[in-house]
Protein backbone atom coordinates (compact mmCIF):
# COMPACT_ATOMS: atom_id res chain seq x y z
CA UNK A 1 0.00 0.00 0.00
CA UNK A 2 2.73 2.52 1.03
CA UNK A 3 4.29 1.84 -2.37
CA UNK A 4 1.38 2.44 -4.46
CA UNK A 5 1.25 6.17 -2.54
CA UNK A 6 4.68 6.32 -3.30
CA UNK A 7 4.41 5.58 -7.08
CA UNK A 8 0.98 7.76 -7.03
CA UNK A 9 3.03 10.96 -6.10
CA UNK A 10 6.14 10.08 -8.46
CA UNK A 11 3.01 10.24 -11.14
CA UNK A 12 1.45 13.34 -9.93
CA UNK A 13 4.95 15.33 -9.59
CA UNK A 14 5.70 14.79 -13.57
CA UNK A 15 2.16 16.02 -14.23
CA UNK A 16 2.80 19.34 -12.79
CA UNK A 17 5.44 19.90 -15.75
CA UNK A 18 2.84 20.46 -18.54
CA UNK A 19 4.92 22.60 -21.03
CA UNK A 20 7.46 20.24 -20.50
CA UNK A 21 5.62 17.14 -21.35
CA UNK A 22 3.99 18.93 -24.40
CA UNK A 23 7.56 20.16 -25.51
CA UNK A 24 8.60 16.17 -24.87
CA UNK A 25 6.10 15.17 -27.14
CA UNK A 26 7.06 17.48 -30.06
CA UNK A 27 10.65 16.33 -29.96
CA UNK A 28 9.68 12.91 -30.22
CA UNK A 29 7.58 12.87 -33.03
CA UNK A 30 9.65 15.23 -35.01
CA UNK A 31 12.64 12.22 -34.31
CA UNK A 32 10.24 9.98 -35.37
CA UNK A 33 9.69 11.66 -38.37
CA UNK A 34 13.01 12.10 -38.89
CA UNK A 35 13.70 8.41 -38.45
CA UNK A 36 10.74 6.62 -39.98
CA UNK A 37 11.83 8.38 -43.33
CA UNK A 38 15.83 7.35 -42.90
CA UNK A 39 14.28 3.87 -42.15
CA UNK A 40 12.02 3.59 -45.27
CA UNK A 41 15.29 4.47 -47.72
CA UNK A 42 16.80 1.86 -45.45
CA UNK A 43 14.23 -0.82 -45.98
CA UNK A 44 13.37 0.17 -49.58
CA UNK A 45 17.36 -0.62 -50.16
CA UNK A 46 17.08 -3.95 -48.80
CA UNK A 47 13.50 -4.97 -47.88
CA UNK A 48 13.39 -7.83 -44.92
CA UNK A 49 16.30 -6.85 -43.44
CA UNK A 50 16.51 -8.35 -40.14
CA UNK A 51 13.46 -9.92 -40.80
CA UNK A 52 11.43 -6.86 -40.70
CA UNK A 53 9.39 -5.30 -43.59
CA UNK A 54 9.04 -1.26 -44.19
CA UNK A 55 5.99 -1.26 -41.73
CA UNK A 56 7.75 -3.22 -38.71
CA UNK A 57 10.81 -1.02 -39.36
CA UNK A 58 8.63 2.14 -38.76
CA UNK A 59 6.71 1.06 -36.19
CA UNK A 60 9.82 0.26 -34.71
CA UNK A 61 11.00 3.94 -34.78
CA UNK A 62 7.75 5.13 -33.16
CA UNK A 63 8.26 2.25 -30.48
CA UNK A 64 11.47 3.52 -29.79
CA UNK A 65 10.67 7.23 -29.24
CA UNK A 66 7.87 6.02 -26.60
CA UNK A 67 9.96 4.16 -24.76
CA UNK A 68 12.58 6.44 -24.73
CA UNK A 69 11.24 8.57 -21.30
CA UNK A 70 9.01 5.17 -20.80
CA UNK A 71 12.37 3.39 -19.74
CA UNK A 72 14.54 6.57 -18.69
CA UNK A 73 16.49 5.07 -21.28
CA UNK A 74 19.50 7.66 -20.92
CA UNK A 75 19.17 8.09 -17.43
CA UNK A 76 17.34 10.15 -15.22
CA UNK A 77 14.32 9.13 -12.97
CA UNK A 78 13.92 8.19 -9.16
CA UNK A 79 17.39 7.62 -9.10
CA UNK A 80 18.53 10.83 -9.66
CA UNK A 81 17.53 12.04 -6.64
CA UNK A 82 19.12 9.21 -5.13
CA UNK A 83 21.96 10.41 -6.39
CA UNK A 84 21.63 14.15 -4.95
CA UNK A 85 20.93 13.03 -1.54
CA UNK A 86 24.00 10.82 -1.74
CA UNK A 87 25.67 13.67 -2.46
CA UNK A 88 24.15 15.83 0.11
CA UNK A 89 24.05 12.81 3.09
CA UNK A 90 20.63 12.99 3.29
CA UNK A 91 20.45 9.92 1.88
CA UNK A 92 21.25 8.95 5.89
CA UNK A 93 17.84 9.88 6.68
CA UNK A 94 16.31 7.17 4.11
CA UNK A 95 18.70 4.74 5.48
CA UNK A 96 16.81 4.83 8.91
CA UNK A 97 13.57 4.67 7.36
CA UNK A 98 11.67 1.35 7.83
CA UNK A 99 11.34 0.66 4.07
CA UNK A 100 13.54 -0.37 1.90
CA UNK A 101 16.01 1.65 0.02
CA UNK A 102 15.25 -0.54 -3.46
CA UNK A 103 11.63 -0.98 -2.84
CA UNK A 104 11.00 2.99 -2.39
CA UNK A 105 12.93 4.10 -5.05
CA UNK A 106 11.78 1.33 -7.74
CA UNK A 107 7.69 2.60 -6.32
CA UNK A 108 8.72 5.86 -7.19
CA UNK A 109 10.40 4.96 -10.65
CA UNK A 110 7.33 3.00 -11.73
CA UNK A 111 5.18 5.96 -10.64
CA UNK A 112 7.42 8.12 -12.86
CA UNK A 113 7.63 5.74 -15.86
CA UNK A 114 3.34 5.25 -15.70
CA UNK A 115 3.29 9.30 -16.22
CA UNK A 116 5.17 8.97 -19.17
CA UNK A 117 3.87 5.49 -21.07
CA UNK A 118 0.23 7.66 -20.70
CA UNK A 119 2.04 11.03 -22.07
CA UNK A 120 5.37 10.73 -24.17
CA UNK A 121 4.67 7.40 -24.88
CA UNK A 122 1.11 7.25 -26.02
CA UNK A 123 1.04 10.63 -27.93
CA UNK A 124 3.60 10.42 -30.40
CA UNK A 125 2.65 7.08 -31.32
CA UNK A 126 -0.65 8.41 -32.23
CA UNK A 127 1.34 10.93 -34.08
CA UNK A 128 3.34 7.73 -35.76
CA UNK A 129 -0.23 6.12 -36.21
CA UNK A 130 -1.68 9.19 -38.00
CA UNK A 131 1.25 10.11 -40.60
CA UNK A 132 2.96 6.74 -41.23
CA UNK A 133 1.32 2.97 -41.44
CA UNK A 134 2.29 1.07 -38.11
CA UNK A 135 1.43 -2.54 -37.07
CA UNK A 136 -1.16 -2.64 -34.07
CA UNK A 137 -0.41 -6.03 -31.58
CA UNK A 138 -3.30 -8.32 -31.43
CA UNK A 139 -5.04 -8.27 -27.94
CA UNK A 140 -2.46 -10.85 -26.56
CA UNK A 141 0.32 -9.04 -28.22
CA UNK A 142 -0.55 -5.91 -26.28
CA UNK A 143 -1.15 -7.63 -23.05
CA UNK A 144 2.36 -9.33 -23.09
CA UNK A 145 3.86 -6.02 -24.21
CA UNK A 146 2.99 -4.53 -21.48
CA UNK A 147 4.29 -7.10 -19.19
CA UNK A 148 7.67 -6.74 -21.18
CA UNK A 149 7.59 -2.65 -20.74
CA UNK A 150 7.22 -3.12 -16.97
CA UNK A 151 10.17 -5.46 -17.07
CA UNK A 152 11.63 -3.17 -19.22
CA UNK A 153 11.35 0.02 -16.61
CA UNK A 154 12.36 -2.71 -13.59
CA UNK A 155 15.68 -3.83 -15.15
CA UNK A 156 16.31 0.14 -16.58
CA UNK A 157 16.42 0.85 -13.03
CA UNK A 158 18.35 -1.64 -11.77
CA UNK A 159 21.29 0.08 -13.62
CA UNK A 160 20.02 3.27 -12.68
CA UNK A 161 20.32 2.65 -9.36
CA UNK A 162 23.29 1.28 -8.96
CA UNK A 163 24.68 4.04 -11.51
CA UNK A 164 23.39 6.38 -8.57
CA UNK A 165 25.17 4.08 -5.74
CA UNK A 166 28.10 4.65 -7.53
CA UNK A 167 27.92 8.43 -6.00
CA UNK A 168 28.79 6.60 -2.12
CA UNK A 169 32.27 6.02 -3.13
CA UNK A 170 32.81 8.11 -6.16
CA UNK A 171 30.39 11.21 -4.86
CA UNK A 172 29.73 12.21 -8.47
CA UNK A 173 28.09 10.02 -10.56
CA UNK A 174 27.88 12.38 -13.41
CA UNK A 175 30.76 10.43 -15.28
CA UNK A 176 29.69 6.65 -14.27
CA UNK A 177 25.52 7.99 -15.68
CA UNK A 178 26.98 9.15 -18.88
CA UNK A 179 29.26 5.90 -19.95
CA UNK A 180 25.75 4.04 -18.93
CA UNK A 181 23.39 6.28 -21.12
CA UNK A 182 25.86 5.49 -23.99
CA UNK A 183 26.07 2.00 -23.55
CA UNK A 184 22.15 1.73 -23.20
CA UNK A 185 21.08 4.09 -26.25
CA UNK A 186 23.71 1.67 -28.62
CA UNK A 187 22.99 -1.50 -27.07
CA UNK A 188 19.19 -1.37 -26.18
CA UNK A 189 18.54 -0.85 -30.42
CA UNK A 190 17.76 2.45 -29.98
CA UNK A 191 20.41 3.98 -32.44
CA UNK A 192 19.57 0.89 -34.62
CA UNK A 193 17.71 -1.91 -34.22
CA UNK A 194 19.51 -4.75 -32.97
CA UNK A 195 17.94 -7.30 -35.20
CA UNK A 196 20.22 -5.75 -38.55
CA UNK A 197 23.42 -5.71 -36.35
CA UNK A 198 25.71 -7.96 -38.40
CA UNK A 199 26.25 -11.54 -36.33
CA UNK A 200 27.89 -12.44 -33.99
CA UNK A 201 27.15 -8.63 -32.66
CA UNK A 202 23.59 -8.91 -32.96
CA UNK A 203 23.68 -11.92 -30.64
CA UNK A 204 25.92 -10.35 -28.21
CA UNK A 205 23.93 -7.24 -28.20
CA UNK A 206 20.56 -9.12 -28.07
CA UNK A 207 21.53 -11.33 -24.45
CA UNK A 208 22.78 -8.22 -22.82
CA UNK A 209 20.50 -6.81 -20.37
CA UNK A 210 20.03 -3.59 -22.19
CA UNK A 211 17.79 -5.01 -24.64
CA UNK A 212 15.14 -5.44 -22.44
CA UNK A 213 14.99 -1.67 -23.05
CA UNK A 214 13.56 -1.53 -26.46
CA UNK A 215 14.25 -4.65 -28.82
CA UNK A 216 12.26 -6.94 -26.31
CA UNK A 217 9.15 -4.84 -26.03
CA UNK A 218 9.16 -3.58 -29.89
CA UNK A 219 9.85 -7.34 -31.07
CA UNK A 220 6.74 -8.39 -28.72
CA UNK A 221 4.66 -6.05 -30.27
CA UNK A 222 5.20 -6.44 -33.86
CA UNK A 223 4.81 -10.08 -32.89
CA UNK A 224 8.22 -11.19 -34.71
CA UNK A 225 8.56 -13.70 -32.23
CA UNK A 226 7.37 -17.27 -31.98
CA UNK A 227 6.47 -19.38 -29.27
CA UNK A 228 9.28 -21.01 -27.69
CA UNK A 229 11.64 -17.66 -28.65
CA UNK A 230 8.98 -15.26 -27.37
CA UNK A 231 9.16 -17.20 -23.93
CA UNK A 232 12.83 -17.38 -23.55
CA UNK A 233 13.15 -13.51 -24.53
CA UNK A 234 10.47 -12.45 -21.82
CA UNK A 235 12.11 -14.75 -19.90
CA UNK A 236 15.24 -13.09 -20.15
CA UNK A 237 14.40 -9.69 -19.12
CA UNK A 238 12.58 -11.75 -15.78
CA UNK A 239 16.30 -13.05 -15.41
CA UNK A 240 18.17 -9.40 -15.69
CA UNK A 241 15.37 -7.84 -13.22
CA UNK A 242 16.40 -10.17 -10.37
CA UNK A 243 20.11 -10.31 -11.18
CA UNK A 244 20.06 -6.36 -11.23
CA UNK A 245 17.33 -6.08 -8.19
CA UNK A 246 19.90 -8.53 -5.93
CA UNK A 247 22.73 -6.33 -6.80
CA UNK A 248 20.82 -3.06 -5.97
CA UNK A 249 20.31 -4.83 -2.74
CA UNK A 250 24.04 -5.97 -2.15
CA UNK A 251 25.58 -2.44 -3.38
CA UNK A 252 22.69 -0.87 -0.83
CA UNK A 253 24.09 -3.18 2.04
CA UNK A 254 27.86 -2.62 1.68
CA UNK A 255 27.05 1.10 1.25
CA UNK A 256 25.26 1.69 4.44
CA UNK A 257 28.04 0.20 6.58
CA UNK A 258 29.87 2.51 4.23
CA UNK A 259 27.68 5.84 5.17
CA UNK A 260 27.98 4.95 8.89
CA UNK A 261 31.89 4.98 9.00
CA UNK A 262 31.45 8.21 7.23
CA UNK A 263 28.97 9.94 9.36
CA UNK A 264 27.03 10.39 5.91
CA UNK B 1 27.22 53.07 -29.52
CA UNK B 2 30.38 53.66 -28.04
CA UNK B 3 28.85 51.04 -25.13
CA UNK B 4 27.85 48.97 -27.41
CA UNK B 5 31.24 48.36 -28.60
CA UNK B 6 32.69 48.09 -25.42
CA UNK B 7 30.25 45.11 -25.23
CA UNK B 8 31.29 43.64 -28.03
CA UNK B 9 35.04 44.02 -27.12
CA UNK B 10 34.99 42.73 -23.82
CA UNK B 11 32.31 40.23 -24.43
CA UNK B 12 34.70 37.36 -25.18
CA UNK B 13 37.06 37.85 -22.52
CA UNK B 14 34.37 37.84 -19.89
CA UNK B 15 33.00 34.55 -21.33
CA UNK B 16 36.46 33.00 -21.06
CA UNK B 17 36.67 34.22 -17.61
CA UNK B 18 33.60 32.03 -16.57
CA UNK B 19 34.49 29.30 -18.33
CA UNK B 20 37.60 28.61 -17.39
CA UNK B 21 35.85 29.00 -13.77
CA UNK B 22 33.99 25.99 -14.59
CA UNK B 23 36.74 24.14 -16.55
CA UNK B 24 38.18 24.52 -13.11
CA UNK B 25 35.62 23.12 -10.93
CA UNK B 26 34.82 20.04 -13.46
CA UNK B 27 38.11 18.91 -12.48
CA UNK B 28 37.63 18.70 -8.78
CA UNK B 29 35.75 15.63 -9.83
CA UNK B 30 39.00 14.30 -11.90
CA UNK B 31 37.23 10.62 -12.29
CA UNK B 32 33.62 11.92 -13.43
CA UNK B 33 35.24 14.54 -15.39
CA UNK B 34 37.45 12.13 -17.62
CA UNK B 35 34.53 10.03 -17.80
CA UNK B 36 32.15 12.25 -19.18
CA UNK B 37 34.81 13.29 -21.97
CA UNK B 38 35.23 9.74 -22.54
CA UNK B 39 31.59 9.54 -22.84
CA UNK B 40 30.83 12.31 -24.85
CA UNK B 41 33.58 10.75 -27.29
CA UNK B 42 31.97 7.47 -27.49
CA UNK B 43 28.63 8.71 -27.86
CA UNK B 44 29.66 10.63 -31.06
CA UNK B 45 31.47 7.42 -31.51
CA UNK B 46 28.89 4.83 -31.80
CA UNK B 47 26.54 7.05 -33.19
CA UNK B 48 28.89 6.63 -36.37
CA UNK B 49 29.00 2.92 -35.77
CA UNK B 50 25.10 2.53 -36.20
CA UNK B 51 25.42 4.59 -39.88
CA UNK B 52 28.36 2.02 -40.08
CA UNK B 53 26.42 -1.06 -39.51
CA UNK B 54 23.65 -0.01 -41.48
CA UNK B 55 25.66 -0.13 -44.25
CA UNK B 56 26.42 -3.67 -43.78
CA UNK B 57 23.47 -4.23 -45.01
CA UNK B 58 22.96 -1.57 -47.73
CA UNK B 59 25.52 -0.16 -50.63
CA UNK B 60 23.68 3.37 -50.37
CA UNK B 61 21.27 5.38 -48.36
CA UNK B 62 18.75 7.30 -50.24
CA UNK B 63 21.32 6.84 -53.36
CA UNK B 64 24.71 8.23 -51.60
CA UNK B 65 27.47 5.89 -50.17
CA UNK B 66 29.09 5.52 -46.81
CA UNK B 67 32.02 8.52 -47.44
CA UNK B 68 29.83 11.14 -48.71
CA UNK B 69 27.85 10.39 -45.61
CA UNK B 70 30.58 10.91 -44.02
CA UNK B 71 31.02 14.37 -45.35
CA UNK B 72 27.60 15.08 -44.41
CA UNK B 73 27.82 14.13 -40.94
CA UNK B 74 31.05 15.87 -40.12
CA UNK B 75 30.28 19.62 -41.86
CA UNK B 76 27.12 19.12 -39.35
CA UNK B 77 28.77 17.46 -36.61
CA UNK B 78 31.17 20.36 -36.79
CA UNK B 79 28.55 22.93 -36.58
CA UNK B 80 26.23 22.09 -34.21
CA UNK B 81 29.55 20.59 -31.69
CA UNK B 82 31.21 23.97 -31.71
CA UNK B 83 27.95 25.89 -31.21
CA UNK B 84 26.96 22.82 -28.11
CA UNK B 85 30.27 23.70 -27.00
CA UNK B 86 30.36 27.86 -26.72
CA UNK B 87 26.88 28.29 -26.16
CA UNK B 88 24.88 24.70 -25.03
CA UNK B 89 24.16 26.23 -22.23
CA UNK B 90 21.88 28.41 -23.45
CA UNK B 91 19.37 25.49 -23.38
CA UNK B 92 19.45 26.22 -19.61
CA UNK B 93 17.52 29.65 -19.71
CA UNK B 94 14.27 27.96 -18.50
CA UNK B 95 16.00 27.50 -15.36
CA UNK B 96 17.55 30.77 -14.55
CA UNK B 97 14.30 32.17 -15.50
CA UNK B 98 12.60 29.55 -12.76
CA UNK B 99 14.71 29.17 -10.19
CA UNK B 100 15.70 33.35 -10.17
CA UNK B 101 19.16 33.16 -10.75
CA UNK B 102 18.67 35.49 -13.71
CA UNK B 103 17.81 37.93 -11.56
CA UNK B 104 20.83 37.72 -10.13
CA UNK B 105 22.60 37.82 -13.73
CA UNK B 106 20.86 40.92 -14.20
CA UNK B 107 22.69 42.89 -11.75
CA UNK B 108 26.08 41.56 -13.07
CA UNK B 109 28.32 44.01 -15.13
CA UNK B 110 28.28 41.52 -17.73
CA UNK B 111 26.38 41.08 -20.59
CA UNK B 112 23.46 38.27 -19.61
CA UNK B 113 23.84 36.37 -22.70
CA UNK B 114 27.88 35.97 -21.95
CA UNK B 115 26.66 34.81 -18.46
CA UNK B 116 23.91 32.35 -19.30
CA UNK B 117 26.07 30.90 -21.93
CA UNK B 118 29.28 30.50 -20.41
CA UNK B 119 26.83 28.87 -17.34
CA UNK B 120 28.60 24.82 -16.68
CA UNK B 121 30.85 25.40 -19.69
CA UNK B 122 31.76 21.96 -20.51
CA UNK B 123 34.98 21.33 -22.28
CA UNK B 124 34.54 17.51 -22.20
CA UNK B 125 32.58 18.90 -25.42
CA UNK B 126 35.41 18.77 -27.38
CA UNK B 127 35.09 15.09 -28.12
CA UNK B 128 32.31 15.93 -29.98
CA UNK B 129 34.17 17.87 -32.55
CA UNK B 130 37.32 15.81 -32.56
CA UNK B 131 34.75 12.68 -33.67
CA UNK B 132 33.04 14.92 -36.31
CA UNK B 133 36.56 16.52 -37.59
CA UNK B 134 37.64 12.72 -37.76
CA UNK B 135 34.70 11.73 -39.68
CA UNK B 136 34.73 14.79 -41.95
CA UNK B 137 38.50 14.22 -42.74
CA UNK B 138 37.73 10.52 -43.58
CA UNK B 139 34.77 11.36 -46.16
CA UNK B 140 37.24 14.80 -47.51
CA UNK B 141 39.92 12.45 -48.34
CA UNK B 142 38.08 11.05 -51.39
CA UNK B 143 36.93 14.41 -52.82
CA UNK B 144 38.33 15.84 -56.01
CA UNK B 145 39.43 18.65 -54.23
CA UNK B 146 40.12 22.44 -56.18
CA UNK B 147 40.54 26.09 -54.82
CA UNK B 148 36.86 26.79 -55.46
CA UNK B 149 35.57 24.00 -53.20
CA UNK B 150 38.06 24.72 -50.50
CA UNK B 151 36.31 28.22 -50.09
CA UNK B 152 32.92 26.39 -50.54
CA UNK B 153 33.97 24.53 -47.28
CA UNK B 154 35.38 26.78 -45.45
CA UNK B 155 32.09 28.73 -46.11
CA UNK B 156 30.08 25.33 -44.92
CA UNK B 157 31.83 25.22 -41.67
CA UNK B 158 31.66 29.08 -40.82
CA UNK B 159 28.12 28.62 -41.95
CA UNK B 160 26.96 25.66 -40.16
CA UNK B 161 28.56 26.85 -36.68
CA UNK B 162 26.53 30.33 -36.94
CA UNK B 163 23.10 28.75 -38.41
CA UNK B 164 23.20 26.04 -34.95
CA UNK B 165 24.65 28.94 -33.06
CA UNK B 166 20.98 30.88 -33.56
CA UNK B 167 19.29 27.38 -33.39
CA UNK B 168 20.30 27.23 -30.33
CA UNK B 169 19.72 31.29 -29.02
CA UNK B 170 16.60 31.25 -30.72
CA UNK B 171 14.33 28.28 -30.10
CA UNK B 172 15.89 28.24 -26.27
CA UNK B 173 13.92 31.88 -26.31
CA UNK B 174 10.58 30.23 -26.07
CA UNK B 175 11.58 29.28 -22.53
CA UNK B 176 11.66 33.00 -21.48
CA UNK B 177 7.72 32.10 -21.60
CA UNK B 178 7.08 28.79 -20.85
CA UNK B 179 9.92 28.19 -18.55
CA UNK B 180 9.82 23.62 -18.21
CA UNK B 181 9.90 23.73 -22.24
CA UNK B 182 13.72 23.57 -22.91
CA UNK B 183 13.42 19.73 -24.93
CA UNK B 184 11.14 22.08 -27.40
CA UNK B 185 14.97 23.68 -28.66
CA UNK B 186 15.82 20.11 -29.58
CA UNK B 187 13.44 19.35 -31.82
CA UNK B 188 15.26 22.08 -33.97
CA UNK B 189 19.13 21.89 -32.55
CA UNK B 190 19.18 18.55 -32.21
CA UNK B 191 16.75 17.50 -34.57
CA UNK B 192 17.89 19.30 -37.49
CA UNK B 193 21.29 18.05 -37.04
CA UNK B 194 20.20 14.49 -37.18
CA UNK B 195 18.37 15.30 -40.18
CA UNK B 196 21.18 16.73 -42.06
CA UNK B 197 23.36 13.57 -40.87
CA UNK B 198 21.94 12.22 -43.84
CA UNK B 199 21.49 12.74 -47.28
CA UNK B 200 18.23 15.09 -47.78
CA UNK B 201 16.61 12.87 -51.14
CA UNK B 202 15.84 10.28 -48.13
CA UNK B 203 13.33 13.09 -47.17
CA UNK B 204 10.09 13.77 -49.05
CA UNK B 205 10.73 17.27 -51.47
CA UNK B 206 8.10 19.63 -48.89
CA UNK B 207 10.87 18.53 -45.93
CA UNK B 208 13.80 19.66 -48.11
CA UNK B 209 12.11 22.82 -48.90
CA UNK B 210 11.37 23.38 -45.15
CA UNK B 211 14.84 22.60 -44.43
CA UNK B 212 15.59 25.44 -46.84
CA UNK B 213 13.76 28.46 -46.59
CA UNK B 214 12.25 28.17 -43.14
CA UNK B 215 14.50 26.56 -40.60
CA UNK B 216 17.80 26.62 -43.23
CA UNK B 217 19.58 24.12 -41.72
CA UNK B 218 19.85 22.43 -45.21
CA UNK B 219 22.31 25.62 -45.41
CA UNK B 220 24.67 23.49 -42.75
CA UNK B 221 25.71 20.91 -45.48
CA UNK B 222 23.49 19.77 -47.93
CA UNK B 223 24.42 21.80 -50.57
CA UNK B 224 27.76 22.83 -50.26
CA UNK B 225 28.16 19.16 -50.12
CA UNK B 226 26.96 18.53 -53.34
CA UNK B 227 29.01 20.73 -54.94
CA UNK B 228 32.11 19.05 -52.92
CA UNK B 229 30.88 16.05 -54.56
CA UNK B 230 30.39 17.05 -58.12
CA UNK B 231 26.45 16.13 -57.61
CA UNK B 232 23.90 18.33 -59.52
CA UNK B 233 20.82 19.08 -56.70
CA UNK B 234 18.19 15.88 -56.98
CA UNK B 235 15.56 18.63 -55.80
CA UNK B 236 16.49 21.30 -58.84
CA UNK B 237 17.76 23.67 -56.33
CA UNK B 238 20.33 26.77 -57.95
CA UNK B 239 23.57 25.82 -57.65
CA UNK B 240 24.95 28.93 -56.13
CA UNK B 241 23.56 27.85 -53.05
CA UNK B 242 26.64 25.99 -52.20
CA UNK B 243 27.78 29.45 -51.53
CA UNK B 244 24.91 30.80 -48.92
CA UNK B 245 26.23 28.71 -45.78
CA UNK B 246 27.59 32.43 -44.40
CA UNK B 247 24.75 34.23 -45.73
CA UNK B 248 22.34 32.54 -44.29
CA UNK B 249 23.94 32.08 -40.80
CA UNK B 250 25.09 36.25 -40.61
CA UNK B 251 21.23 36.47 -41.28
CA UNK B 252 20.29 34.13 -38.78
CA UNK B 253 22.64 35.36 -36.28
CA UNK B 254 20.98 39.03 -36.87
CA UNK B 255 16.95 36.93 -35.77
CA UNK B 256 18.48 34.84 -32.80
CA UNK B 257 20.07 38.73 -31.67
CA UNK B 258 16.48 40.22 -32.25
CA UNK B 259 14.61 36.88 -30.19
CA UNK B 260 17.31 37.03 -27.23
CA UNK B 261 16.36 41.09 -27.02
CA UNK B 262 12.91 40.31 -26.79
CA UNK B 263 12.61 37.65 -24.63
CA UNK B 264 14.72 39.57 -21.79
CA UNK B 265 12.63 42.38 -22.24
CA UNK B 266 9.32 40.67 -22.25
CA UNK B 267 11.20 38.80 -18.63
CA UNK B 268 9.57 39.63 -15.26
CA UNK B 269 11.52 37.77 -12.33
CA UNK B 270 9.61 35.29 -10.64
CA UNK B 271 9.68 37.12 -7.36
CA UNK B 272 11.34 34.27 -5.66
Amino acid sequence: MLYVAVATRAFRRYATYRAATLAGIFTNSVFGVIYSYVYLALWTARPGAGGYDAVDAVTYVWLGQALLMTVALWGGGSTDDLAARIRTGDVAIDLYRPVGLVGWYLAADLGRAAYHLLTRGLAPTVVGFVLFDIRLPDLAGAALFAVSIVLAVVTSFGFRFLVACSAFWLLDQSGVQLMSGVLAIFFSGLALPLVIFPEPLRSIALVLPWASYLQTPADVWLGTLDGTGLLAALGLQVAWAVVLLGCCRAVVGAATRRVVVQGG
Amino acid sequence: MAELSRTVREAPELYGRIAWMWVRSSLAYPLSFWLMTLGSALITFLDFVALWLMFSTVDALGGFELWEIALLYGASGIGIGVADLLIGSVEQIGDHVRTGTLDTMLTRPVPVLVQVCADRFALRRLGRITQAVAVFAWGAWSVDWSADKVVVAMGMVLGACAIFFSLFVTMSCVQFWTHDASEFANAFTYGGNTMTQYPLTVFPREVVRTLTFVIPVAFTNWYSCLHLLDRPDPFGMPGWFALAPLPVGILMLAVAGLAWRTGLRSYTSTGS
